[in-house]
């Protein structure tokens, strides 16, 4: 496997107007990688692959590809391919000729063309269906032509719009590991946009978090989880319960944190975040569901919710407990079905726990919009 | 009850307005066929082919014919170019001005034609002068005059025609091409220019007639390359004839000719569609079984009868000699304006016979008295001998008149009460 061509964003900033699109974006992709920007819709990430492609000149910064200014280098000399959201397939050509657009254009025979197309068919699991049309395929296979499309061209960097945002869910979740074995396969430079964190999660090496045009956070799927820099990142990421508060007292990595209703709580320090919350600061505590249990009664202490139980639900997988603390604030707790049999605690009072090496502190900040 | 005598009313509606609308073509096609030589249905003479040959035989209006469809031509060529650029700016650039921009472009429309004929004119002579060119050169000939005047406001109907299918035109196209290594114009050339085909295709047709059929503006412009409507327009100053009726006839006959056409290609395409939709894969590799052309093609059978109607009616025509039939019109002309003749001597011999009856009654006694009678109370003013003629001079001609019913003379026989029969 090729070691891949890689992309660097250097101090870029895009604005229209008096709109900052994107804002200082500092970003080092790896060649080879499968790197995503995870961002809610108009956070400027599609804005960064427009610049990235060569569609949108950034206003100030640089877009570095295999090393290379592309400052004023048009969208057709790019060593990149770009999927679109809607996918854009010639409506007026044939699936071959879809795929192969890229060839004819640089004046390849036809013949040579059909061959390159079957071979790229046979590479997406769709063998002779060349002569179909692309509004005769279905919605995953239009998919997949479209990468075979962009493949063709041979691309050192491949761009993703959203590119599985308008399938159902069933195909989408297919189409993540048909689209990372790709990846793997063809070893080139992936850079995905998403706003689904699982697409994020489950297909890349490394993710940035995007929020109104700043990039929160840059790194592996499993640190932004468990780690996250910012409280956007923690809250946009998977589901968390959040916890504000003032900071009472720093012993090194570890924090107390006085919330209002809840007590004095424990908490990590963020890695990004260690030594930047001082005593008096505004902070904010995060605890995924699954990290909380019930405790077992008249337990106390710095890592103890007392909350009352709203109501149950069971997922199948996981049980879940909607509980409020003493101020109102819902308070999710997932079990995992492990075959043990669950209570039912509706309108109960009951004790919550966590380890504090589970619950992160960060910076009091913006939290993702439900 | 109150239903069908809506559907009764709907029926009823529907067939007034075709008549409204197809009547006069209807009735002016037959006129094309009728051997008359004024242009009508009634009374019908003999079906002829001769006004179609006379129409080929009119070199002015063949020139006519000959300098519209190069015009056309033109005007086809500067219309689409112009309007597919104007449609291209109005969706693509400048989004801010787009509302001034397309109250401008459609100006064109809304000032009467005779305005923008003067004003082209007027504004190429000027532009020929200050060039310092001479009256013959290309800025003041007629074809370049009409060609330019046409187009300013046909190309607006282009751009309307064009805007809609571009309105449905995903610019992403555009984008995809360009990063797939495409130049703009071959972005143009591959992507965007087959999507805009059936809209070029419909904005050409337009331009065609619509410049085909103008009068207004071609009327300032034309010099001396007269247009079909100019000269038909010039010919109608002069009386019309059949030959119009047979032009107007072929026009016809190509319109619905390419309606058709057009209609039996559209079903063809559906129906092929609805085929690929089911055929295998395999059958899409390898040859896939299209329906016949005329399964479920309505337009398309039509066609083919059309067609065949057509070329029956030429041959027809080619084969058919109604020499005979208008031989027998004018001979029967001939004899109504000969019984007509008969009659009034009639009519005079027997107010002659009075009037001597009369004065054989009254004697010599009154020889001078005028005959008031004669003229006053009897029809025969209208008689072909009665202007002018004085009493005595009727009475000196009706021996002559007196003959002829008896005597052929010079006559040929045709005059023949018999001959009427006989011809037959």
């Amino acid at each position: 496997m090729s070691a891949g061509i890689g992309v660097d964003l250097q101090n870029l900033w895009i604005r229209f107007g008096d709109f900052v699109a994107v804002r200082d974006a500092n970003v080092n992709i790896n060649g080879g990688d499968f790197f995503s920007f995870l961002g809610p819709s108009g956070c400027g990430k599609t804005t960064i692959l427009r610049a990235v492609s060569g569609f949108l000149e950034p206003s100030e910064g640089n877009v570095l590809i295999g090393g290379k200014d592309m400052k004023g280098i048009g969208p057709n000399k790019r060593p990149t391919a770009l999927i679109f959201q809607n996918l854009a397939l010639f409506p007026l050509m044939k699936v071959w000729e879809n795929i192969t657009f890229s060839m004819e254009i640089k004046g390849t025979s036809a013949v040579q063309r059909r061959k390159r197309a079957d071979e790229l068919l046979d590479m997406i699991a769709l063998p002779g269906q060349g002569d179909k049309l692309p509004s005769e395929l279905s919605g995953g296979q239009r998919q997949r032509v479209a990468i075979a499309r962009a493949l063709c061209a041979e691309p050192d960097v491949l761009l993703l719009d959203e590119p599985l945002s308008a399938l159902d869910l069933k195909l989408r979740q297919h189409m993540r590991t048909e689209l990372r074995e790709i990846q793997q396969r063809v070893g080139i430079t992936f850079i995905y946009i998403t706003h689904d964190q699982g697409e994020a999660l489950t297909m890349s090496d490394n993710i940035a978090v995007m929020r109104a045009g700043v990039i929160d956070q840059i790194a592996d799927g499993k640190t932004i989880y468990n780690d996250p820099a910012t409280a956007f990142a923690a809250s946009f990421v998977g589901e968390n319960n959040v916890f504000r508060g003032t900071v009472k007292r720093v012993s090194g990595s570890e924090v107390l944190i006085a919330t209002g209703r809840s007590g004095d709580l424990a908490a990590r320090i963020s890695t990004a975040n260690q030594g930047k919350l001082r005593e008096g600061d505004e902070a904010m505590m995060f605890v995924r569901p699954e990290a909380l249990s019930v405790a077992t009664d008249g337990m106390s202490g710095d890592h103890c919710i007392n909350v009352r139980v709203k109501h149950e639900e069971f997922e199948g997988n996981v049980f879940n407990i909607f509980t409020e603390d003493a101020g109102g604030k819902e308070i999710k707790v997932s079990l995992p079905n492990t075959g043990q049999s669950f209570q039912d605690h509706t309108g109960q009072t009951i004790t919550l726990e966590y380890e504090t090496r589970n619950a992160v502190a960060v910076p009091a900040g913006e939290l993702a919009a439900e | 009850m109150n239903m069908s005598f809506l559907r009764l009313s709907i029926w009823v509606y529907l067939a007034i307005f075709f008549a409204y609308l197809l009547g006069p073509l209807v009735i002016m096609s037959v006129t094309a066929f009728n051997s008359s030589a004024f242009p009508r249905m009634t009374p019908w003479e003999c079906l002829t082919f001769q006004w179609f040959a006379e129409l080929f035989q009119d070199q002015r209006i063949l020139n006519g014919i000959k300098n519209s469809l190069i015009i056309g031509a033109g005007t086809v060529v500067l219309s689409v170019a112009m309007g597919l650029a104007g449609a291209l700016m109005l969706t693509q650039v400048w989004p801010k001005l787009r509302a001034t921009y397309y109250t401008i472009i459609i100006a064109p429309i809304l000032i009467p034609g005779v305005v923008l004929g003067i004003s082209t004119l007027v504004f190429w002579d000027r532009i020929n002068r200050m060039l310092g060119l001479g009256a013959d050169s290309v800025l003041s000939n007629g074809i370049f005059l009409t060609v330019i005047g046409q187009s300013t406001f046909i190309a607006s109907y282009c751009m309307l025609v064009l805007v809609a299918r571009l309105q449905r035109y995903d610019i992403a196209l555009t984008e995809a091409a360009l990063d797939l290594g495409a130049t703009h114009a071959q972005a143009f050339r591959k992507i965007l220019l087959p999507f805009m085909r059936p809209a070029i295709a419909s904005a050409a047709v337009l331009a065609f007639l619509a410049s085909f059929e103008n009068y207004n503006t071609t009327t300032f412009t034309f010099g001396e390359y007269p247009t079909l409507t100019i000269e038909l327009a010039q010919k109608v100053r002069y009386g019309i004839t059949p030959a119009i009726s047979a032009l107007a006839f072929i026009i016809v006959a190509l319109t619905v000719f390419f309606a058709l056409l057009n209609e039996a290609k559209l079903k063809r395409q559906e129906l092929v569609a609805a085929a690929r939709q089911k055929a295998t894969v395999e059958e899409l590799a390898g040859k896939v079984r299209l329906p016949s052309f005329f399964a479920g093609n309505m337009a398309a059978v039509l066609l083919v009868v059309f067609a065949v109607a057509t070329i029956t009616v030429v041959g027809t025509a080619t084969a058919y000699n109604p020499q005979q039939c208008i031989a027998n019109v004018k001979e029967q002309k001939r004899l109504e304006a000969e019984q007509r003749i008969q009659e009034l001597r009639k009519q005079r011999e027997e107010q002659r016979k009075q009037r001597e009856a009369q004065e054989a009654e009254q004697g010599a006694a009154q020889p001078a008295t005028p005959r008031p009678s004669n003229n006053s109370g009897f029809g025969n003013v209208f008689a072909p001998n009665s202007l002018g003629n004085d009493g005595n001079e009727s009475d000196d001609a009706t021996p002559e008149t007196d003959d002829a019913p008896a005597g052929n003379g010079g006559f040929g026989g045709v005059f023949d009460p018999n001959s009427l029969q006989g011809g037959d």
